[in-house]
């Protein structure tokens, strides 16, 4: 398993362009929405949580439907299904990797979108909390997104109508634990259910993509 | 020993065969033949584990390989139409990889197949019939009783036909097993056809 993983992190170093086209579409829409909103502060502040987790979302979601399909077309997959390795572990290493390539540049770049959105600075250091954990739940459910939809003509269509449903929750609590601390709240509350939403996507995400990949 | 019975397999609702079996013991190789659309891709695959089969069963050594799809993976070899190499890695990182997951030494397995002068270029410059050699090379990886081999020689020059002829020979002399689909005539000595 951690093969894979070293693997999947090598390949992306060897192509950094997937991983930074994440952290610049990231970048991007946040910087869109003063140009769409005005520029006041107060108007900005008062968007920002929810803009800067979609957008991290988003940007997470682009490099998914690639997470399987680039193995299973030039045959990786078949050898690495007759491994020997349980599916479940292929899917949670490759859900890890997802996480290291994607999700960690994304929280370094968010302080860039979170003064882009005028995010008060008091609530950057939850941002990133709340973004690493909800960044951590998309992958994997991103993970059993991409093994469902492998095969399907237009799996990359078929992909977000999937997982970002099932993501709604974590909009929710990180955006609200952004919220909380910008204006001198209690953050704690959405982040302990930020990190319940993970532990019980832990286990069952990479079960779940598992089956997927062994019926495909 | 490999068994298969009453096997029946389908692809996108049709029937590709039915009523299928075959035995083949330790040391033994049986070539898989047939026209193109056969079904021996096909039967590769569900002997690999990769396809549930529609009826019937494989068995090794008596026992239905389905119940432990970890030990017949680790038994297993496939090598699949595709090569399964990623133009961005070198053979040896790729075979490391490999390695790394099933056992035994990259550069045993490379010079095997004559790829050490290779070793360390991008695979994305490797021509066709060294990338098929490249694949190949994974068989020498660790010790499986199993191979399952789907147009091996694709691509390949004489000299390397050579090479993969004696990779066979020692398998089949340490008791492994060899089931080849082909249109090629293949180097193995005294292997029983199926025709399907």
């Amino acid at each position: 398993m951690i093969a894979v993983f070293l693997r999947e992190i090598r390949l992306a170093l060897r192509h950094p362009a997937e991983a930074l086209a994440a952290v610049l579409f990231f970048i991007i829409v946040c910087a869109l929405f003063p140009f769409g909103v005005g520029p006041s502060p107060d108007a900005l502040a008062r968007l920002a949580p929810g803009a800067l987790v979609t957008a991290a979302l988003l940007a997470a979601l682009l490099p998914l439907d690639r997470l399987f399909a680039g193995e299973a077309e030039d045959g990786s997959l078949d050898l690495l299904l007759t491994t020997g390795l349980p599916p479940a572990l292929l899917a949670a290493a490759k859900a890890a990797a997802h996480w290291t390539v994607t999700g960690l540049p994304l929280l370094l770049a968010t302080p860039v979108s979170a003064a882009l959105l005028a995010l008060p600075v008091e609530g950057w250091g939850v941002a990133i909390l709340a973004l690493a954990l909800g960044s951590a739940i998309l992958s994997l459910l991103g993970t059993l997104g991409a093994a469902l939809t492998l095969g399907a003509r237009r799996g990359g269509v078929l992909l977000p109508l999937l997982v970002l449903p099932l993501a709604v929750p974590v909009v929710i609590f990180a955006a609200g634990a952004i919220e909380a601390a910008a204006g001198g709240g209690e953050a704690r509350p959405f982040l302990l259910l930020l990190g319940a939403f993970l532990a019980g996507a832990l286990p069952l995400a990479p079960l779940a993509a598992g089956a997927a990949l062994r019926e495909g | 020993m490999l068994a298969a019975e009453d096997l029946a397999a389908r692809r996108g609702g049709r029937v590709v065969f039915a009523g299928l079996s075959l035995q083949a013991a330790p040391g033994e190789a049986l070539l898989l033949l047939g026209p193109n659309g056969a079904g021996k891709s096909t039967l590769l695959r569900v002997l690999a584990g990769l396809l549930r089969p529609a009826a019937g069963r494989v068995a090794w050594d008596g026992e239905d390989v389905a119940l432990d799809a970890a030990a017949h993976g680790a038994r297993t070899r496939y090598l699949g139409h595709q090569d399964a190499i990623k133009p961005a890695l070198t053979p040896r990182e790729d075979l490391g990889f490999w390695a790394r997951l099933r056992g035994g030494d990259p550069d045993a397995a490379l010079a095997a197949l004559g790829l050490s002068a290779l070793a360390g270029l991008p695979c994305r410059t490797l021509s066709a019939g060294q990338r098929r050699r490249l694949a190949l090379a994974r068989l020498a990886l660790g010790d499986a009783p199993l191979w399952l081999l789907d147009e091996p020689t694709l691509g390949l020059d004489s000299v390397s036909v050579g090479r993969l002829g004696a990779l066979l020979a020692g398998h089949r002399a340490r008791g492994g097993i060899v089931l080849a689909a082909t249109h090629l005539p293949l180097p193995l000595p005294g292997a029983r056809e199926l025709g399907l």
